[in-house]
C-alpha cells in the first residue's frame, strides 16, 4: 500500500535532522495560521499563487530562492563547523552518513534552487520590461514553470523529515549513486526533485528565449538591445540546449535504478564514466547559465552609476556568445584525471584556458566604463566592484586547474573547492543581489535600506575571503573534498578561519531580512515616485515603480541603444502619438499551481514506489493540463479609463518626456 | 499573448529590417516556442544516440544487434512512419482548406499508420523479452530499449495528442488556437520522422558493422 514508506522514514532517531523538522513544521504552520487568521488567502490565491503576470512570478522566484540560500547556508555552516571540531581524535558533531547527506544538499540546493532560481527570477522580472513588452511569451507557461521549481524544492525538503537525502555529492557519479551502493530513498528523492525542477527550467528557458528573439519593442533590433538581454539570451539558449541532457542522463540513472537497466553500472556492460560526461555535458553550461545573467547585471549596474554608455557594447555581446558557445566545448576539465590521454586533456586544457580571453574582455569593458564615469557608490555597485576583484582572482585559479598536470594534483582537494565558490559566490551571489538591490525599487516602489546594504556586502566580501582563502591553502597542504574528519592537527587553524568567515556571511545573510524588514517598515520615506530611482539607462525605468500589469500604455518606439536614457536626452522621439487602446492581458490561472501539486504526489510516490499513487499524481496533472486545453478565455481586457487613470496618477517618464 | 501589438508589424514600411518591426504575430512566437521545444526534445535524443553509440558493443555476452534485428520488418515499419508523416501533410491541407470531413480522414490514416509502426515495434520488443534479450541483459540492449522505446513512447504521446485535437476540432472548430496546435502537431510528428531516420541508420543499418 504505502511501498518503501514505513514509521521508520522518520528520523526520530537522529536529533539534529529532527530538531530542524520540528523548527520547519513550527515556522511553515505559524506561517500558515498567521495567513489564515489575516484572512490573506484569497489576496494570496488572486494575485500571486495563480498570477500569470510575469513580474509577480519573477518576485515569487526571487524569494523562493532567498528562502532556500537559509537551507543551503545551515549546510554550509554546519559543515564548516564540523571540520572546525574534527581534527585528531575529535569526531564532530556529525556523523559521516549525516555529513555525507549534507554537503550533497548543500551543493544542490545552492546550484538548482538558490542560483538557478534567482537568476531565473530576476530574468523574468526584467527581461519584458528591458524589451519594452507586455509579458513574456507564454505566461501560463511561465507560471507552471515556477511551480514546477517549487515542487522540485518542496521534495527535497521532504527529504529532510521524510527519509534521507543522497549521500553520493551534488552530482550524483555512479556506481555510488546506483541501487548497488544507494538502496535508500536518497538518490531518489534527488533524482525526481531534479527531474521535475529541471522541466520547470526548461519550459522557462524555451519562454524567455521566445520572448526575446520574437518580442521585442518596435525599432529594438539586436544591436540595441540592453547588455543583460544579451546576456539572458545566452543563457536560455544554454538552458534550452544543456538541460535536455540533465534529463536523459538522470532518465538513464532511473532506468537503472527503477528497472535494472545497465547504463552506468559496474556489472552488465555499463559505463558509470558515460554518466560523468554527459552530466558534465550539461554541468559545464550550467556553470555559464548562472554566470552570464549576472555579468548582464554588472553591465547594467556599472553603466548606469558611471553616468556612461557601457563601454564596447559590441564586443560584450560577441564575449558573451563567444562564452555561449565554448562552454560546450570544455567539459571534460572537470575529470582530467580520468585518463582520456594526453592530446585530449591538452584540448579541453587549451579551449578551458581559452574561455578565459572573452571573461577578460568584459572585465576590461566594466573597468573602461568606470573610467572617466561620475560614479555614483551605491550598494550595487559595491557588488560590482567586489565581483571584479573576487571573480579575477577565482578565474585565475581556475585557469591554473586548466592546466592538467597541475588539475592531477588538485583534483577533488579543497583549493577545487575554493575555486568554485570564489567564482560562484564572488560571480553569481554578487551579481544576484546587486540585480536585487538594482531591480528592488522598480518591484515595490521604494529603495532598499543603503547603510544595510553596503553592511551585507561587507559581510559577504569579508566573509568570503575569510572563508575560502584558507581552503585554498589547505588544497595544497592536501585536504580534499567531502571530508567528514582529518587526522592532521595542523590543518586545525585554518578550517576554523574558514568557520570564522562562514559565520560573517551568515551575519550578512540575516543583515539581507534586516534590510528587507527595515526597508518595509520606512517605506513611506523611500518611495520613489519618479519610476528611475537611479536616473537608468534601460525601458524598465521609463515606466512607473512598481509597473502595471500591462507595464507600457503604449509600446515606445526604439532608434538607438540605452532607449531611455537618449529619450531623456531628445524628448519626443520616444513615444509615438498614439492614442491609448484597451490591452489584452492574461488572466490568471491556477494550472501551474494544480500541475505542481500533481508533480509532487507523482515525484514522492515514485520516490517510495507508491505505485497507485504515482498513477493518481500522473492522471492528475494530465486532467488539469486537457482541461486547460478547452478554455478559451485566456486573456482580459484592460479598460481604456483604467490604462488612463494609471497613466495620470503614475505620469510615466514618456508621457512626460 | 498579446495580439494588439501584431499591428504594429503591419505599419511598418517596408525598409525597416524584420528585428525591428516590433512583437511577432502570436501564430508565429507559437511555432517558434514549439520549435525551441523540439530542439530540446532533439537533444534528449542525442544524449540517447551518444549512450547507444557507446554502449551497442557492451553485449555482456549476450546477444548482439546483428544477431537480434530483421531488417524487413524495421523496413515496413520505417515505411508506415514515413507514409504517415505524408498523410500527416495531407491533414494540414486539409486543415488550410477548412475542410473537417478530409481532416479527419487524413488523421485517421495518420493514425492508423502510426497504431501500425508501434505494433511492430512492440511486437518486436516482445519476441526480444521472450527470447531472454530485455533491457536488463546487457547494457547495449538497456541503451537500445531506451532510444527506440523513448521514440515509441514520442510516438504514443503523438497520437494521444492527434486524438485530443480532433476532439477540439469537432468541438472547437478551426479556431486560431485550435490551428496554431495543430501546426505544432505536424512539426511534432515529422521531427519523430527525422529521429526515426537516425535510428533506422545508426540502430538497424548500423547492426550489420557490429
Amino acid at each position: 500500500m504505502f511501498g518503501r514508506l514505513t514509521w521508520d522514514a522518520i528520523p526520530l532517531n537522529e536529533p539534529i535532522p529532527l530538531a530542524t523538522v520540528c523548527v520547519l513544521i513550527i515556522g511553515i504552520v505559524g506561517i500558515l495560521s498567521l495567513v489564515t487568521w489575516k484572512g490573506w488567502w484569497p489576496y494570496l490565491w488572486r494575485e500571486w499563487i495563480t498570477s500569470t503576470d510575469h513580474k509577480r512570478i519573477g518576485v515569487m522566484y526571487v524569494i523562493l530562492a532567498l528562502v532556500m540560500l537559509l537551507r543551503g547556508f545551515s549546510d554550509a555552516i554546519m559543515m564548516r563547523a564540523q571540520l572546525a571540531l574534527a581534527a585528531g581524535h575529535a569526531a564532530g558533531f556529525l556523523p559521516p552518513e549525516h555529513y555525507n547527506q549534507i554537503f550533497s544538499a548543500h551543493g544542490t540546493i545552492m546550484i538548482f534552487f538558490v542560483g538557478m532560481t534567482f537568476v531565473v527570477g530576476l530574468m523574468n522580472f526584467v527581461l519584458p520590461l528591458q524589451l519594452g513588452v507586455r509579458d513574456v511569451a507564454f505566461p501560463v507557461l511561465n507560471s507552471v514553470s515556477f511551480w514546477l521549481t517549487a515542487s522540485g524544492v518542496l521534495l527535497v525538503n521532504v527529504s529532510l523529515g521524510v527519509g534521507e537525502f543522497a549521500r553520493t555529492g551534488w552530482l550524483a557519479y555512479p556506481p555510488l549513486s546506483e541501487l548497488a551502493y544507494s538502496p535508500g530513498v536518497g538518490v531518489d528523492y534527488y533524482l525526481w526533485s531534479l527531474q521535475i525542477s529541471g522541466l520547470g527550467t526548461l519550459l522557462s528557458g524555451i519562454n524567455l528565449t521566445t520572448t526575446i528573439l520574437k518580442l521585442r519593442a518596435p525599432g529594438m533590433g539586436y544591436g540595441r538591445m540592453p547588455v543583460f538581454c544579451w546576456t539572458a539570451l545566452a543563457s536560455n539558449l544554454l538552458i534550452v540546449a544543456a538541460f535536455p541532457i540533465l534529463t536523459a542522463t538522470f532518465a538513464m540513472l532511473l532506468l537503472d535504478r527503477y528497472l535494472g537497466f545497465h547504463f552506468f553500472t559496474n556489472d552488465g556492460g555499463g559505463n558509470p564514466m558515460m554518466y560523468v560526461n554527459l552530466i558534465w555535458g550539461w554541468g559545464h553550461p550550467e556553470v555559464y547559465i548562472l554566470i552570464l545573467p549576472a555579468f548582464g547585471v554588472f553591465s547594467e549596474v556599472i553603466a548606469t552609476f558611471s553616468g556612461k554608455p557601457l563601454f564596447g557594447y559590441r564586443s560584450m555581446v560577441m564575449a558573451t556568445m563567444a562564452i555561449c558557445v565554448l562552454s560546450f566545448m570544455v567539459w571534460l576539465h572537470h575529470f582530467f584525471t580520468m585518463g582520456a590521454g594526453a592530446n585530449v586533456n591538452a584540448f579541453f586544457g587549451v579551449a578551458t584556458m581559452i574561455i578565459a580571453v572573452p571573461t577578460g574582455v568584459k572585465i576590461f569593458n566594466w573597468l573602461f566604463t568606470l573610467y572617466g564615469g561620475s560614479i555614483r557608490f551605491t550598494t550595487p555597485v559595491y557588488w560590482a566592484i567586489g565581483f571584479m576583484v573576487t571573480f579575477v582572482i577565482g578565474g585565475m585559479t581556475g585557469v591554473l586547474m586548466a592546466i592538467p598536470p597541475a588539475d592531477f594534483v588538485l583534483h577533488n582537494s579543497l583549493f577545487l573547492i575554493a575555486h568554485f565558490h570564489n567564482v560562484i559566490i564572488g560571480g553569481v551571489i554578487f551579481g544576484v543581489m546587486a540585480g536585487y538591490t538594482y531591480w528592488f525599487p522598480k518591484a515595490f516602489g521604494f529603495k532598499l535600506h543603503e547603510g544595510l546594504g553596503k553592511a551585507v556586502f561587507w559581510c559577504w566580501f569579508v566573509g568570503f575571503y575569510l572563508a575560502f582563502m584558507p581552503l585554498y591553502a589547505l588544497g595544497l597542504m592536501g585536504a580534499t573534498r567531502r571530508m567528514q574528519h582529518y587526522a592532521d592537527p595542523t590543518w586545525q587553524p585554518l578550517m576554523k578561519v574558514a568557520l570564522g568567515g562562514a559565520v560573517i556571511i551568515f551575519i550578512g545573510i540575516l543583515l539581507t531580512i534586516v534590510q528587507l524588514v527595515v526597508s518595509i517598515r520606512t517605506r513611506d520615506r523611500r518611495r520613489d515616485l519618479t519610476g528611475d530611482p537611479w536616473n537608468g539607462r534601460t525601458l524598465e525605468w521609463s515606466i512607473s515603480s512598481p509597473p502595471p500589469v500591462w507595464n507600457f500604455a503604449l509600446l515606445p518606439t526604439i532608434s538607438g541603444a540605452d532607449a531611455y536614457w537618449n529619450a531623456k536626452r531628445h524628448p519626443g522621439k520616444f513615444a509615438h502619438a498614439a492614442a491609448l487602446i484597451p490591452l489584452e492581458v492574461p488572466k490568471r490561472s491556477a494550472l501551474g499551481f494544480f500541475i505542481a501539486f500533481f508533480m509532487v504526489i507523482l515525484g514522492f510516490a515514485l520516490i517510495w514506489h507508491i505505485w497507485w499513487l504515482a498513477i493518481v499524481g500522473l492522471l492528475g496533472a494530465f486532467t488539469v493540463t486537457l482541461r486547460q486545453a478547452w478554455k478559451t478565455d485566456l486573456e482580459e481586457f484592460v479598460s481604456v479609463a483604467t490604462i488612463a487613470e494609471h497613466e495620470r496618477r503614475h505620469p510615466s517618464q514618456v508621457a512626460r518626456a | 499573448m498579446n495580439t494588439t501589438v501584431d499591428v504594429a508589424s503591419e505599419e511598418m514600411p517596408e525598409g525597416i529590417p524584420l528585428s525591428e518591426r516590433g512583437p511577432a504575430s502570436t501564430r508565429v512566437v507559437a511555432a517558434f516556442g514549439f520549435w525551441l521545444f523540439l530542439l530540446s526534445d532533439i537533444i534528449v535524443f542525442s544524449a540517447l544516440f551518444a549512450a547507444y553509440a557507446v554502449l551497442n558493443g557492451e553485449t555482456n555476452g549476450g546477444p548482439s544487434a546483428s544477431e537480434l534485428f530483421d531488417k524487413r520488418h524495421v523496413l515496413f515499419e520505417t515505411g508506415c512512419l514515413l507514409a504517415s508523416s505524408f498523410t500527416c501533410g495531407m491533414m494540414m491541407i486539409a486543415i488550410e482548406e477548412r475542410s473537417k470531413a478530409s481532416t479527419y480522414f487524413w488523421a485517421l490514416v495518420t493514425a492508423a499508420l502510426g497504431v501500425v509502426f508501434l505494433y511492430l515495434e512492440v511486437s518486436e520488443f516482445g519476441g526480444m523479452l521472450s527470447a531472454g534479450a530485455g533491457p536488463s541483459r546487457s547494457a547495449f540492449l538497456s541503451s537500445f530499449f531506451t532510444l527506440v522505446g523513448t521514440h515509441g513512447a514520442h510516438v504514443t504521446a503523438g497520437l494521444a495528442w492527434l486524438l485530443i485535437m480532433m476532439a477540439q476540432i469537432g468541438t472547437m472548430g478551426f479556431r486560431p488556437m485550435v490551428i496554431r496546435r495543430m501546426v505544432c502537431f505536424s512539426l511534432f510528428w515529422h521531427a519523430l520522422d527525422i529521429v526515426w531516420i537516425g535510428v533506422f541508420t545508426v540502430v538497424y543499418l548500423g547492426a550489420a558493422h557490429t
